[in-house]
């Protein structure tokens, strides 16, 4: 509260190890810490101490780990064979290009359908339209209309956080005070610079919201898709080792998706947080 | 506080001829101003006070460009802002508007929100107006926090950079709606000092809505009590009190009398509304 020392305001490493060092001083990094180990306990117990109906099938954490570790693995696959990276590399490089269509063409159809009526009135209801046919059912028609692997399942990866992204923008415009508008507009300022001073700021916190969900539901649909159709990718490595009854290397692919796809979160929210310093400042004067 | 100020304030003369506002005519058909009339001369103090919902804001908005009138006409400096055949004014900065809650972008610093005018209006590039902002901003005390997001300060800084933000435009009329409403006493006192002290530096006309009638009288060279809805001018009260003013002023018998002439008129007016049991208009 104090205005004191209103002058100096870290930044950047400064910045990220001063938030560092103050969340260790909290318990969520060690609460945090015991949930997981309280988490591995009791898979360990229930898939390989007990082994109780129906986890008895299930590959404990052990049995996952160390082949995960293995140099030499037993099913074909761990941290030291190429197909593993090779997999995490398919994927990886189909969220990207998937989400990156999807915030470029959503971010701007929910910027334009959230500040003009009149756009929304047109494009509003086809998107509502679309929206709730589930992403599965696309499946085929994209097999239909794109021929090969890559291409059908960058479509539906798109398509999913596309409606996603766009509805969130929208919603985020929408969310904007009008008091704003009005302090624009009696500043002297033409329609662009409300556009570019007002709407797109205004809607970023609802934007990256609504990216966080996106590239969730990017990751759903791409791994989806890569189990009906795919040849390489973290969902085709669940399927193929399903197929051939290689479960610990199923595991092993599910949990590299929580991985990857919590760093992937991860990254949208820094970049988030790199944008809107304004927020991200004032929230934290307000718990100091 | 500067004393010896010469200014002959020469702009931002409001002249309000029988306006009426009709919300949603053949629908709900809500009047919320009947033929009001208010000439307010260049570099006056007008506050404006009534029951809540009385069609104060609607006045505002008709002049700041945000809402049309139905009838009547307002004209700026003998230039008729809206009127016959143009029933919404243009929006411009030559009539700055300080919000109820504020409306400084919360995404810009305070110096990038006073340097926003300027620039947007081509007036000035970015460098040069930013400059001016830092000069304006420190001359209001609040250099210190140039800058800071919004978000980051108090709500007393944070109105008082809104000022300087309208400020830099070298507006014609200054319109505040219930800037201070949602500030303490304390914090509340100081911004009016800080106001008369930008008042008495510039002259600006200020068109200033509240329900605060104290805070009518020690701003005010008049003040406007309006009817409940649909407004109109109930009672001017002249306040013949030299400027520049202070805090003193608030225990002078002077200042009590025309509180409660004031008042007299405003509580007659807050009873019909009250027995009319009629809801906020925003």
């Amino acid at each position: 509260m104090s205005n004191q020392n209103v002058s100096s305001r870290p930044t950047g490493l400064q910045y990220f190890l001063y938030k560092s060092a103050k969340a260790l001083k909290t318990p969520t990094p060690y609460l945090a810490f015991l949930g997981i180990t309280l988490w591995l306990v009791t898979y360990y117990l229930l898939c390989e101490q007990w082994r109780i109906f129906p986890f008895y099938k299930v590959p404990g954490p052990l049995e996952v780990i160390t082949e995960w570790i293995n140099k030499d693995p037993i099913w074909g696959t761990s941290l030291f064979t190429e197909d593993y990276y090779i997999n995490i590399w398919v994927s990886c490089r189909r969220i990207f290009i998937a989400f990156a269509l999807a915030t470029g063409l959503g971010v701007p159809l929910g910027l334009f359908m959230g500040w003009s009526q009149k756009f929304k009135d047109y494009a509003f209801p086809i998107l509502e339209l679309l929206r709730p046919i589930p992403i599965l059912a696309w499946v085929p028609l994209a097999i239909v209309m794109f021929a090969g692997f890559e291409t059908p399942i960058i479509y539906l990866a798109t398509l999913a956080s596309f409606f996603v992204t766009a509805l969130n923008t929208m919603l985020g415009v929408e969310s904007i005070d009008e008091s704003y508008f009005r302090a624009a507009g009696c500043l002297g300022s033409k329609k662009h610079h409300i556009f570019l001073n007002v709407v797109v700021p205004g809607a970023l916190p609802y934007i990256f919201t609504g990216l966080q969900i996106s590239i969730g539901v990017a990751w759903f649909s791409l791994v989806a898709a890569e189990m009906i159709s795919g040849d390489y990718g973290l969902g085709y490595m669940i399927m193929d080792s399903y197929m051939v009854n290689k479960y610990t290397t199923m595991v092993m692919a599910m949990l590299t998706l929580g991985f990857v796809g919590w760093i992937t979160s991860a990254m949208v929210r820094s970049a988030g947080d790199r944008m809107m310093q304004w927020r991200e400042r004032a929230l934290g004067q307000g718990g100091a | 506080m500067s004393v010896g100020n010469n200014i002959v304030p020469s702009k931002g003369a409001i002249s309000i001829r029988n306006v009426t506002k009709v919300y949603d005519p053949g629908g709900a058909d809500v009047m919320a101003v009947d033929d009001c009339s208010l000439e307010i001369a260049a570099g006056e103090v007008c506050m404006i006070v009534g029951p809540s919902g009385c069609g104060k804001t609607t006045l505002l908005n008709a002049i700041a460009g945000f809402h049309s009138i139905t009838e009547g006409q307002i004209d700026l400096d003998g230039e008729m802002l809206c009127g016959p055949g143009k029933q919404l004014a243009t929006q411009g900065a030559d009539r700055v508007v300080v919000f109820q809650n504020g409306a400084l972008f919360p995404w810009k610093t305070l110096a990038d929100n006073v340097a926003y005018g300027p620039v947007v209006q081509g007036l000035m590039s970015k460098a040069d107006a930013r400059e001016k902002a830092m000069t304006m901003l420190s001359e209001a005390g609040l250099d210190g926090v140039a800058d800071k997001f919004p978000g980051e300060v108090s709500s007393g800084m944070a109105r008082r950079a809104e000022i300087v933000r309208a400020l830099i435009n070298d507006p014609k009329v200054l319109l505040l709606d219930e800037p201070y409403r949602a500030m303490d006493a304390l914090t509340k006192s100081i911004m009016h000092e800080s106001l008369l002290e930008v008042y008495d530096r510039t002259k600006v006309t200020i068109f200033f809505i509240t329900h605060d009638l104290e805070e009518a009288i020690f701003l005010g060279d008049r003040v406007v009590v309006m009817t409940t809805r649909p407004a109109k001018t109930k009672k001017i009260v002249d306040v013949k009190i030299n400027r520049p003013r202070d805090y003193r002023l608030l225990s002078s018998e002077e200042f009590r009398l025309l509180v409660q002439e004031t008042k007299e008129a405003v509580h007659e007016e807050a009873v019909k509304a009250f027995e009319a049991g009629e809801r906020e208009l925003a």
